[in-house]
């Protein structure tokens, strides 16, 4: 996994709530047995319209909006665990998402993926929104050492598991820790089955 | 033991007043299964059964052959292929080339590792949540995880279940744990009586449409009351099915005699002394009297009517007598403009072209004898196509040994083979363009049955009336 510890930069803005992950990516791309290739289709039913042709209202499609953060609306990632969605995400070049609330699952696969889900305050991300809206080119830092996002609006620390927090910054993801743990692992299945 | 109560009694001494709270059927689940804690951070749960189906695997296989990794326990998985598989002809080679590599990889990777795998015509092969129950592998006290959201479906059995990512799908390859934050705790009770022609799908539409689409986030809910105690397991496993439509990650009911009655003598169920022994402990799991919840909420059954969607997410839910709300909301708004609905309305007397009943939610014996029951000597209305599809191979020879075969296909129904089919619309199964399903799935999302398609949750009842009718009808006013 990519280390992830501070990223400045511009940001898309999506103010629509409880996007679920078949909004960010379509069941019919999940035929794929890699990882590649999920960026070109991320929220492609909204990127473009029923004939094919692009929709140029959608936030992606214009070229005034861009960077690789991606802030949107309350509840995100909702719906199918398919972590396709935070390749899509990752795919399309989105390092950072920042909501107001986050789905437990994508929560969960977007730090497996090195992508850290931002969570701020209702009143920030609403700040924060029609900010970038104003000037898209408004910078954002993201401090994931010292758990602050950095913008116009302000300066906002942000939550993070502290051992979620170390996997990011060192680069690290669960597989390693688990394998470490190989002996408790089979000394707590040889108990359980005796006191079966 | 000795130094155990020796503990207690000298807390006791201390603090006279204080008493350990009870623990609740989650709590007792999840720290049986607990290895080990990181410091300051996850604990390491221990997974007894994972599921697995083409979709979501395949990356998870590559990763471990990347990193020269084993699965550690193969004889702990049980995969099947349902998510991107054809409901017609399944004996022919699959016709779409990515699908069939899909499948394909599943088969090498099951080959490969020694995973039994219920492959596509195989006897039990069907959707992994309803296959899992009816061998008998989902069981009380189990901690049971899939690359899927409708894993807590088996919560419906006292079982700790919950849908996982990739990662994590590798991760339990790996070492048949995961690294988990224990969620929090959250009741929600029912009780009461239920009205006529309100089913289980009704409860839970209804509960979602009350708290919302992320009222359980960051929880694991447990349902009780009268109303689940006296549910089947079939309808048991449709409530806990969706409880990652309120944002929880799983859903759990106290194993009762219900439970043990549906387990017993199924394929994997434990046999003789076992089962015995199984019995007392799953006796002992329901949640103590004074355990305690994070969060609690309360519903009288008879305020639930069967319910209907009308937007875009599972909280968007109304009765039937309903109307949709009249506020001021860009999120409403936006959802109306995609289903071609005004604020205010009622569904009531809408034409409808497409039905499904089947999914992970509903495609279980019971909700097929619900269903041919309101049909049986009616025929569906000429507008209407309407998909059967049965959520197991197991399930559709039942519907032929029960004769519901037959009623459906009189009453003009189609029955095809299982599988997921048009709940996520991955396979041949799509919901054209603009046109309205009153389907028995679990999300309503844009696109969800096919690019957009309009989706409307309801129970098998509701489903089945529309079929009959052409429209959405108020079915407590058809009930004899």
């Amino acid at each position: 996994m990519e280390k992830f510890t501070k990223l400045i930069g511009t940001a898309v803005p999506l103010p629509v709530e409880n996007i679920d992950t078949d909004q960010i990516i379509p069941a019919r791309f999940l035929k794929a047995t890699d990882k590649k290739g999920f960026g070109n289709n991320v929220f492609q039913d909204w990127r473009f319209n029923k004939d094919g042709s692009k929709n140029e209202d959608f936030v992606l499609n214009n070229d005034a909006y861009s960077g690789p953060i991606l802030v949107a609306g309350n509840n995100f990632g909702c719906g199918s665990s398919r972590e396709h969605a935070a390749w899509a995400l990752g795919g399309y070049g989105f390092k950072v998402v920042v909501s107001s609330f986050f789905a437990d699952i994508f929560k969960g696969n977007a730090l497996n993926n090195g992508i850290l889900p931002l969570q701020v305050t209702p009143d920030y991300l609403k700040n924060l929104l029609q900010t970038i809206k104003e000037n898209p080119k408004t910078e954002i830092t993201v401090d994931l050492e010292k758990q602050v996002i950095t913008s116009a609006v302000g300066e906002q620390s942000f939550d993070i598991d502290p051992y979620k927090k170390v996997c990011m910054i060192n680069g690290y993801d669960d597989i390693d820790y688990l394998l470490s743990k190989k002996e408790t692992i089979e000394s707590f299945e040889r108990e359980r089955k005796m006191a079966v | 033991m000795t130094v155990f109560l020796l503990k207690s009694v000298k807390i006791g001494c201390f603090e006279p007043n204080i008493k350990m709270a009870g623990k609740t059927l989650f709590d007792k689940v999840w720290d049986a299964h607990v290895v080990d804690t990181v410091a300051n951070g996850p604990q390491v749960l221990y997974i007894d059964k994972h599921l697995i189906h083409e979709v979501t695997s395949p990356q998870a296989f590559a990763e471990l052959e990347e990193r020269g990794i084993p699965v550690a326990r193969p004889d702990q998985i049980v995969a099947t292929a349902d998510h991107n598989t054809p409901t017609v002809d399944q004996h022919l080679p699959i016709k779409d080339a990515l699908s069939r590599n899909q499948l394909q990889k599943l088969t090498e990777n099951c080959d490969k590792y020694g995973i039994t795998l219920y492959d596509l015509g195989h006897e039990f092969n069907g959707i992994v949540h309803v296959i899992a129950p009816e061998l008998g592998i989902t069981q009380p006290g189990m901690t049971m995880v899939c690359g899927d959201s409708h894993t807590s479906t088996h919560g419906a059995f006292g079982t700790i279940a919950f849908g996982i990512g990739t990662s994590q799908v590798a991760q339990v390859f790996a070492s048949q744990c995961l690294l988990l934050t224990k969620p929090k705790k959250l009741r929600v009770s029912v009780n009461g009586e239920l009205k006529r022609g309100v089913l289980p799908k009704d409860v839970i539409l209804y509960v979602i449409s009350k708290i919302g689409t992320n009222a359980g986030t960051g929880y694991f809910c447990e349902y009780a009351g009268n109303v689940f105690e006296e549910m089947s397991m079939e309808g048991r496993m449709t409530v806990c099915n969706m409880s990652i439509e309120m944002g929880a990650r799983g859903g759990m009911i106290a194993p009762d005699e219900t439970t043990f009655e549906y387990i017993k003598g199924r394929k994997f169920a434990p046999k003789g002394a076992e089962w015995e022994q199984k019995v007392k402990y799953w006796k002992s799991l329901p949640t103590d009297a004074d355990a305690e919840f994070d969060k609690e909420y309360n519903f009288d059954a008879a305020d639930i009517e069967p319910m209907l969607t009308y937007g875009t997410n599972p909280g968007m839910g109304m009765k039937i007598s309903g109307h949709i709300p009249d506020k001021n909301d860009e999120n409403l708004e936006k959802s109306l403009e995609y289903m071609g609905f005004n604020k205010g309305e009622s569904l009531i007397g809408k034409p409808i072209n497409y039905v499904f009943i089947g999914s992970c939610t509903n495609s279980r014996i019971e909700d097929f004898r619900i269903a041919a029951n309101y049909v049986k000597g009616k025929h569906k209305a000429d507008n209407v196509n309407a998909w059967l599809v049965p959520g197991s191979q197991q399930v559709a020879k039942q519907l032929v040994e029960e004769g519901l075969d037959h009623v459906f296909t009189e009453a003009g129904f189609t029955l095809r083979q299982p599988g997921c089919s048009a709940c996520l619309a991955m396979n041949d199964d799509k919901i054209p363009r603009g046109e309205y399903c009153v389907s028995t799935s679990n999300r309503n999302f844009e696109g969800r049955q096919g690019q957009g398609a309009r989706t409307i949750l309801a129970s098998p009842l509701m489903a089945a009336a529309t079929a009959v009718e052409g429209k959405i009808v108020d079915i407590t006013k058809n009930l004899n």
